[in-house]
C-alpha cells in the first residue's frame, strides 16, 4: 500500500532527507524554513537511521560542518532563508572549489536585507550566478509542489554525488509552507565507511597504506595548475547543461503565448493557463525545474512558435534575463513580478500577459486590415 | 681499521640517535628560518606515528602560515576557510566519531575571524583537538596586528605600537575556552628550547590521548615567535618572546582533567 501523507513542503523535505540515507544535517534556525531541523529533531532522525542532526552556532558554522562533513564522502545538508544563505556563500565558494557533494534548501523570503519572512524568488541571481566569489555554478532545483520539496531531497543527493557538485533546491516561503499530499518512497540505507571508501576513492577517510594521503583544499597558488582546475570546472558545468536540463511542457503544444514560471510563480501560471484556456485563448507555461543548468534550448524552439513571453516572478525580474538569452530577439519577452512577499494572483497575471500581447496584437490586427502581427 | 668511515657505514640502524618522524613528507616546508612552525609540526606527527594513528587522523588546515600544513603532514587532510576550522572538524568527528579529528590554527584564524567558531566547538565539547600556534601576528599576509598582539607591539597596520584605546586588548582565548564546561584539558607551551619542546610533547601526548575518552575538546597552545614579522634574528625573537610573551602569556597547564 502507497503512503500517503499530507504533509507542510518544509516537513516533507525533511522526511525526504531521511528517506534519501542522508548522514548529517546542520543548520541554524531561520523563517520560513525552521520546520526542518525542527522535524528531524521531533522524529528522532538519529534513532531512525543513525543521522546526525546538529543545531549549530550559525549559518557560516553550519555550512563548514557540511564542508567537513562532505569531505568524507557523507550525504549531508543544510537549509535555510536568504539572509542565511547570504552568510554562507563562502562557505558554498569552498566547497564549489573543492567540488565537495551537498544539498542546500533555500526557502526564500523577501530582501534585500532583514525583508520580510513572506515567500519571494529574489534570489535566483545568487542561486544561479554563483552567490559567492569565483567562477562556479550549483546545480539548481526549483520545487512547485510539496511532492516535489520531498521528491527533490533524493534526487538532489544523486545529482550532488553524480558530478561532485553542490545541489541547492530554491524554494520559496509559500512552497514551505503550504501543504499537500505526499507520497512516500521506502528508505534508502545509509552507506556504511567501507561503502564510501570504495565508491569515492578521494575523501578523507584516514590515510591507509594502501593508498597516498587524501587532501582537500581549493588552493593553488601555481596559476598555470589554477587555470587548469577551473577550466576542469567550466568542463563539469558544461557537461551538465548538456545532459541535466529538466523543464515541464504545461499545455505547450499548440500554445501561441507562452508563460515562463517557476515554483510557487508556476502554479500561479498553471491556474491562469487553465482560466485563458477557458476563454479560448491559447496559452501554454514552460516550468523549469533546474534553473540551472536553464532549459534554453527548450525556450528557443518555443520562441518559434509563440507570439510572446510573459516571464512571471516574484522578484523585480531575474530569471527574465535567462529567458532573453534563450530566445535572443526571436520573440517579445515582458516581465511580470510582485515584490516584497506579495504573491500574485492567477487572474493577475493572465491579464498581464493579455494586455502585453494580445490586446495589442488584435489593436494592430485592425490597424493593419486583420493581418496578424508576428 | 681503515682510515675513513664511508657515509653508508655511519647511517646504520644502531647509529640512528636521531631522525626526521616518517610522517613528515619530503616537501621542503614554507616557514622562515627560525619559525617554531615546523618544531611543531613535527612533535604532533611523532606523537601520532608513537599513538599508530595515521589510518585514524583527519586534520584541517587554517588559513595563516600553515595553510599548506598538509604539504608537510602524510595524513588525510582538509583545508577549512579562515577561521573555520572548528566547524569543519566539528562536521568530520560527528559522522566520522572513531577518528582522530584536530585542527592546527594560527591566532588570526582561530582567535579572530574564527572566535564564534573556537568558542562554541568548545562550549558543545566536540571530541577534537585545537593545536593553536600563537605568534601575536598575521604572518602570511605580511606582519599585521593580531588579536594576540601585546600592548605597544609594532606591526604593519600598527606601525606606533598597538595603542590599546583604539586598537582594544590582545584576548587571551585560552584562558577564556578553559572556563567551558566543554573543554576538557587545555595548556599552554612553546617550542623554543628543548626542555619547552619536551613539555609540549607530553601536552599533545596528552591532547592527543584524551580525544579517545569522548570528554570534550583537548586544546594545545604554543606560544611561537615570528621573527620575520617582528623583525629580529631567530634568537633575538625567542628572547624577546621569554621576556614579553610569557608574561602576558604564561606557559603551562591551565586546564586538567580532575
Amino acid at each position: 500500500m502507497k503512503d500517503i501523507r499530507l504533509m507542510k513542503g518544509n516537513e516533507a523535505f525533511a522526511e525526504g532527507v531521511i528517506r534519501a540515507g542522508c548522514d548529517g544535517y546542520f543548520g541554524y534556525p531561520i523563517t520560513p524554513q525552521s520546520e526542518v531541523l525542527e522535524y528531524l529533531a521531533a522524529q528522532r532522525a538519529d534513532e531512525r537511521t543513525g543521522m546526525v542532526v546538529l543545531q549549530a552556532e550559525s549559518e557560516i558554522a553550519s555550512i563548514h560542518m557540511v564542508y567537513g562533513g562532505a569531505a568524507c564522502g557523507k550525504k549531508v545538508l543544510t537549509s535555510s532563508s536568504s539572509p542565511g544563505i547570504s552568510l554562507m556563500q563562502e562557505g558554498i565558494s569552498f566547497l564549489a572549489g573543492t567540488e565537495l557533494p551537498c544539498l542546500l534548501l533555500n526557502v526564500v523570503r523577501g530582501g534585500p536585507g532583514l525583508g520580510t519572512i513572506q515567500p519571494s524568488q529574489s534570489d535566483y541571481f545568487q542561486a544561479v550566478k554563483g552567490g559567492g566569489h569565483g567562477d562556479y555554478k550549483m546545480i539548481v532545483l526549483a520545487p512547485a509542489s510539496v511532492q516535489e520539496m520531498y521528491d527533490f531531497a533524493k534526487l538532489g543527493f544523486d545529482l550532488a554525488f553524480k558530478h561532485r557538485i553542490q545541489v541547492m533546491i530554491l524554494s520559496d516561503g509559500a512552497i514551505g509552507q503550504m501543504m499537500e499530499k505526499v507520497e512516500l518512497d521506502d528508505q534508502v540505507p545509509r552507506m556504511t565507511n567501507e561503502e564510501i571508501i570504495q565508491k569515492y576513492p578521494w575523501t578523507t577517510t584516514g590515510k591507509t597504506p594502501d593508498r597516498e594521503r587524501n587532501i582537500i583544499t581549493s588552493l593553488d597558488l601555481n596559476p598555470v595548475r589554477q587555470e587548469i582546475i577551473n577550466r576542469k570546472l567550466q568542463e563539469k558545468f558544461k557537461k551538465i547543461q548538456e545532459t541535466e536540463v529538466r523543464f515541464e511542457r504545461i499545455q505547450c503544444d499548440d500554445a501561441e503565448y507562452l508563460f515562463v514560471a517557476y515554483g510557487s510563480s508556476a502554479r500561479i501560471c498553471q491556474k491562469a493557463v487553465m482560466l485563458g484556456r477557458a476563454r479560448g485563448l491559447k496559452i501554454g507555461l514552460l516550468r523549469p525545474i533546474t534553473l540551472f543548468p536553464f532549459p534554453s534550448d527548450e525556450l528557443a524552439k518555443l520562441s518559434k512558435q509563440v507570439h510572446g513571453i510573459l516571464c512571471v516572478e516574484m522578484s523585480a525580474g531575474q530569471m527574465v534575463e535567462d529567458v532573453r538569452l534563450s530566445v535572443n530577439g526571436a520573440v517579445p519577452v515582458e516581465h511580470y513580478g510582485r515584490l516584497g512577499g506579495i504573491i500574485p494572483a492567477p487572474d493577475e497575471v493572465l491579464h498581464v500577459l493579455e494586455e502585453n500581447f494580445i490586446n495589442e496584437t488584435m489593436i494592430s490586427e485592425s490597424a493593419a486590415g486583420g493581418e496578424r502581427k508576428s | 681499521m681503515p682510515d675513513t668511515i664511508t657515509r653508508e657505514e655511519i647511517c646504520q640502524p644502531e647509529n640512528m640517535i636521531y631522525c626526521r618522524t616518517p610522517l613528515l613528507t619530503d616537501a621542503p616546508l614554507s616557514y622562515c628560518p627560525g619559525c617554531g612552525h615546523g618544531t611543531a609540526h613535527r612533535l604532533i606527527m611523532e606523537v601520532i606515528e608513537e599513538m599508530n594513528l595515521q589510518a585514524d587522523t583527519i586534520g584541517v588546515a587554517p588559513v595563516g602560515c600553515s595553510v599548506l600544513a598538509y604539504d608537510f603532514l602524510d595524513i588525510d587532510m582538509q583545508q577549512a576557510a579562515h577561521g573555520r576550522a572548528p566547524a569543519v572538524a566539528t562536521g568530520i568527528k560527528r559522522l566520522m566519531p572513531d577518528k582522530f579529528v584536530f585542527t592546527y590554527q594560527g591566532d588570526g584564524d582561530l582567535a579572530a575571524i574564527g572566535t564564534g567558531e573556537t568558542i562554541h566547538a568548545c562550549n558543545r565539547g566536540e571530541n577534537i583537538t585545537i593545536f593553536f600556534v600563537n605568534n601575536g601576528i598575521y604572518g602570511m599576509t605580511g606582519g599585521q596586528m593580531a588579536p594576540t598582539t601585546l600592548p605597544n607591539m609594532k606591526t604593519a597596520t600598527s606601525p606606533f605600537g598597538r595603542d590599546v584605546q583604539t586598537m582594544g586588548y590582545p584576548l587571551k582565548i585560552t584562558e577564556l575556552i578553559a572556563m567551558l564546561p566543554g573543554t576538557y584539558f587545555v595548556s599552554r607551551q612553546s617550542v623554543h628550547t628543548p626542555a619547552n619542546v619536551r613539555k609540549a610533547k607530553k601536552a599533545i601526548e596528552k591532547a592527543i590521548s584524551y580525544q579517545k575518552l569522548n570528554k570534550g575538546l583537548s586544546f594545545v597552545e604554543i606560544v611561537s615567535n615570528c621573527n620575520s614579522g617582528w623583525k629580529m634574528t631567530p634568537l633575538e625573537s625567542n628572547k624577546w618572546m621569554e621576556e614579553n610573551m610569557f608574561s602576558f602569556f604564561p606557559l603551562g597547564d591551565i586546564k586538567v582533567p580532575k
